[in-house]
């Protein structure tokens, strides 16, 4: 007989996703993509830790279908998309200081 | 659509609380890119218990069950038995530190291998307690500055050579163990994937870059485990029934203080260590590439 499990009452179970979090402020460098020079290899996709960087429906006429976006409520701005890049069009540029 | 060299699909969520440029992180993304939504994951205390984030908070797309330090071994064992009992097709995954594997979780991990459950067991390793501030682990590095090995004037760095995890493992006959970074990932990811399609226990050791554990600029991940393979620090390989096998053999190799010299700690390192690493790692890799050899012939257990 399988085990009653549906008897217990409730363990905690976690179910918010920390998606619900924004993690901008964490961030001091902001990467920013050269869409001119990039050539849609998604290494900067691959290598994100924090799922920053979405692959996206390219602008009509763009020469390649898809690009890497990158979703600034999630990047911390660790700088390994832009060390990994093979065409170094990443830069990593200085966030402002709020008002 | 543009060809990607992983699958698209996440099961790692966003927002989570690693440090920025986190190779724990990445791994756990890699990984479950190959084990899909099927895995069920058993976690100690280490850095990826609080990488989820504390209560309500989680950031896998499967589930996760926290378990003690010391037990991660005894929990894969019973979660693997009772998905067995209520006919449930899951991949029962441990994940631990190099702390909670080598050290504290290593007598449970051993007996579960033993009995030979279904399960893979990861060892991120960070190469110290991490989570707890930078405290040597037995896989630590030779002449790595902690916390607990400071570096001054009469104490210095780590002493003695990082335990082999792999070849403790391999010593149990264990019917498949590898090592892994995601400086690899399409390498890492065949590895999962491959895991996956053995029964029986596995085990997969990840080097795992930790910039503030490490002393490097954190967005030097990927290059710091990229060099940690091409200077024969840690080889890329696995053994699949006793048969050893060297999934990366570079081209060419980088002098071990390429890799040596980018992290602090090992700034403080005379030349005569930096040799001594050299030599060993040398040697080390002809070992390894002596056991292919001979495995060929019959299991090296
Ligand atoms: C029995 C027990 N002892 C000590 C601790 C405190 N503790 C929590 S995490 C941790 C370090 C874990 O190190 P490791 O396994 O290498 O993983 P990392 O944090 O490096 O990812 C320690 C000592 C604990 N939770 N339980
Ligand atoms: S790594 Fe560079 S070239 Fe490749 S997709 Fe990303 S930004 Fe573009
Ligand atoms: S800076 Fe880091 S977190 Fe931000 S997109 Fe690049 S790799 Fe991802």
């Amino acid at each position: 007989m399988p085990y009653p499990w549906q008897e217990l009452e409730e363990a905690p179970i976690a179910r918010v996703p920390t998606s619900e979090i924004k993690r901008s402020s964490w961030r001091t460098m902001r990467p920013v993509i050269d869409y001119d020079r990039c050539i849609s290899c998604m290494i900067c996709w691959k290598f994100c830790p924090d799922v920053a960087i979405r692959i996206e429906k390219a602008p009509e006429g763009h020469k390649y279908d898809e690009i890497p976006v990158i979703d600034y409520d999630y990047c911390k701005g660790c700088g390994i998309c832009a060390n990994e890049c093979p065409v170094k069009c990443i830069t990593m540029e200085r966030e402002e200081v709020g008002p | 659509m543009v060809k990607t060299s992983l699958p698209r699909e996440e099961y790692l969520i966003s927002g989570h609380f690693a440090c920025p440029g986190c190779g724990a992180a990445l791994s756990m993304r890699i990984a479950l890119k190959a084990l899909g939504k099927k895995a069920v994951l058993s976690i100690p205390a280490c850095c990826w218990a609080v990488i989820p984030g504390p209560f309500p908070y989680r950031n896998l797309e499967v589930p996760l069950l926290y378990t003690a330090f010391e037990v991660t071994g005894a929990s894969v064992s019973g979660l693997s038995e009772g998905f067995k009992a209520m006919g449930e097709d899951a991949i029962v995954v441990g994940w631990a530190g190099d702390g909670g594997t080598a050290d504290i979780g290593l007598q449970s991990l051993s007996a579960a291998v033993e009995r030979g459950h279904d399960f893979i067991y990861v060892m991120y390793d960070n190469e110290a307690y991490m989570n707890t501030g930078i405290q040597r682990s037995s896989a630590t590095p030779e002449y790595a500055w902690t916390t607990t090995t400071p570096v001054g004037k009469r104490e210095f760095w780590k002493k003695g050579w990082k335990k082999d995890m792999v070849g403790i493992m391999v010593a149990h006959r264990i019917p498949y163990a590898a090592t892994a970074t995601p400086a690899f990932p399409e390498d890492m990811y065949r590895k999962f994937k491959k895991a996956a399609s053995i029964k029986g226990p596995k085990f997969i050791h990840i080097l795992s870059p930790c910039p503030p554990g490490w002393r490097f600029p954190e967005e030097k991940t990927i290059e710091v485990a990229r060099k940690a393979v091409l200077s024969k620090v840690f080889p890329l390989y696995e053994v699949e029934n006793g048969r050893w096998r060297v999934t990366f053999k570079p081209a060419r190799f980088i002098p071990v203080e390429e890799y040596l010299r980018m992290q602090g700690r090992f700034r403080y390192l005379p030349e005569d260590a930096v040799r001594y690493v050299q030599e060993t790692v040398d040697r080390e890799w002809e070992r390894l590439l002596r056991k292919e050899e001979l495995s060929k012939e019959g299991p090296i257990w």
